[in-house]
């Protein structure tokens, strides 16, 4: 949920990185933190297992600058991929404002997408949203496999309402800003709408 | 999407006011007020360094895991969290249903002195937040858009904190 602060002139929005199990959520995380000036961000948590799988989420608080004399801060979170961490996931969509869904492009991953996609859109409905009507953004990652499913196929498949598709080799961070860049207009461009609170 | 969550500065001050109050009631070292979703509302406090946006997140996160405990044991949730470390201890309460106050303390203070104090504050920032409700939802019925510091905002404005 958007918070608009008028004494501190901030704004604050909250983006969520959904997809299945070590399809690249955290990747993107990190890497946009390890590529971001150090004013412009602040810690990056991770509550990992033992061996890095997210336990809980990861958050990445991210100062992107002044809007119309407000500050924009976007505070970045995944969600564990894990099927069996469903009350976890669905505790970090409160208050979302944008979802990214970043799906492995390999070709035995395509079931875990598209049961991880179900899951995302069951979940937000529970929150009381309708994920064709939040802004969203689909990335398609891993794309320098050699057993990756064709991106037209992949698109076919995953795509829900003609929203952005970017591919992605989150490791190497192609795709990865370009995805954050689309979920973050779309946040902003929504707020426009939202005037009347 | 959901409504936008919106503070104004009148509000803003007398939370600040009500928190600052607590803190030095209470004898506490931070005192600090995070909604729901992981935003931070407002703080006080001598902790120079704490990093209070983490602070703000993990918080939250926190109250959302224990809201889940409580409703696989059937309870509606639970109101007070306190947290004991070696020097340090927590005490995380909710208001108005919808925003978490954490107040951390030392020695120096007790478990008890700042459950009490932290009553007080509640009530007091519970007719802050109601205050805020009315306020809103006075202007929806007038047919007053809130004024969205971004309604005029263009793509370009987006693309320009890219660059």
């Amino acid at each position: 949920m958007t918070f608009i602060n008028y004494a501190s002139r901030e704004i604050n929005c909250k983006i969520v990185y959904y997809g299945p199990g070590l399809g690249g959520k955290t990747t993107n995380l990190q890497y946009i933190y390890d590529s971001t000036a150090a004013q412009a961000k602040g810690k990056l948590i991770s509550l990992a297992t033992e061996t890095d799988r997210t336990l809980f989420f990861d958050f990445l608080p991210l100062d992107l600058g002044t809007v119309r004399g407000f500050k924009t801060r976007f505070h970045l979170y995944t969600v564990p991929g894990q099927v069996f961490y469903d009350a976890s996931r669905k505790l970090i969509l409160k208050g979302v404002d944008g979802m990214v869904f970043v799906a492995d492009s390999q070709r035995e991953r395509m079931d875990a997408n598209v049961e991880s996609l179900f899951n995302l859109e069951l979940n937000l409905k529970q929150h009381g949203y309708d994920l064709m009507k939040v802004p969203y953004v689909l990335q398609l990652n891993k794309r320098d496999l050699p057993n990756v499913v064709s991106t037209a196929d992949l698109t076919a498949e995953l795509h829900r309402k003609g929203e952005p598709v970017f591919e992605g080799v989150a490791n190497r961070g192609v795709g990865v800003f370009d995805t954050l860049k689309a979920i973050a207009k779309q946040v902003l461009l929504e707020l426009r709408k939202d005037g009347s609170g | 999407m959901a409504t936008p969550v919106v503070l104004y500065e009148t509000e803003y001050e007398q939370l600040k006011r009500a928190i600052t109050r607590l803190c030095s009631d209470a004898n506490a070292k931070f005192v600090f007020l995070v909604d729901r979703s992981g935003q931070q509302i407002a703080s006080h406090g001598e902790m120079l360094n704490l990093d209070t946006t983490s602070l703000a997140s993990l918080t939250a996160g926190n109250v959302a895991a224990t809201d889940g405990l409580a409703h696989l044991i059937g309870e509606r949730g639970f109101p007070v969290l306190s947290h004991e470390g070696e020097r340090d201890n927590l005490h995380i309460s909710i208001i108005a249903a919808r925003v978490i106050l954490v107040v951390i303390f030392d020695v120096r203070s007790s478990l008890g002195l700042v459950r009490l104090r932290v009553k007080r504050a509640t009530a007091e920032m519970t007719s802050i937040f109601d205050l805020i409700d009315s306020k809103v939802e006075r202007d929806r019925d007038l047919g007053m858009s809130l004024e969205s510091p971004f309604a005029e905002i263009t793509e370009e404005d987006i693309d320009a904190l890219f660059n």
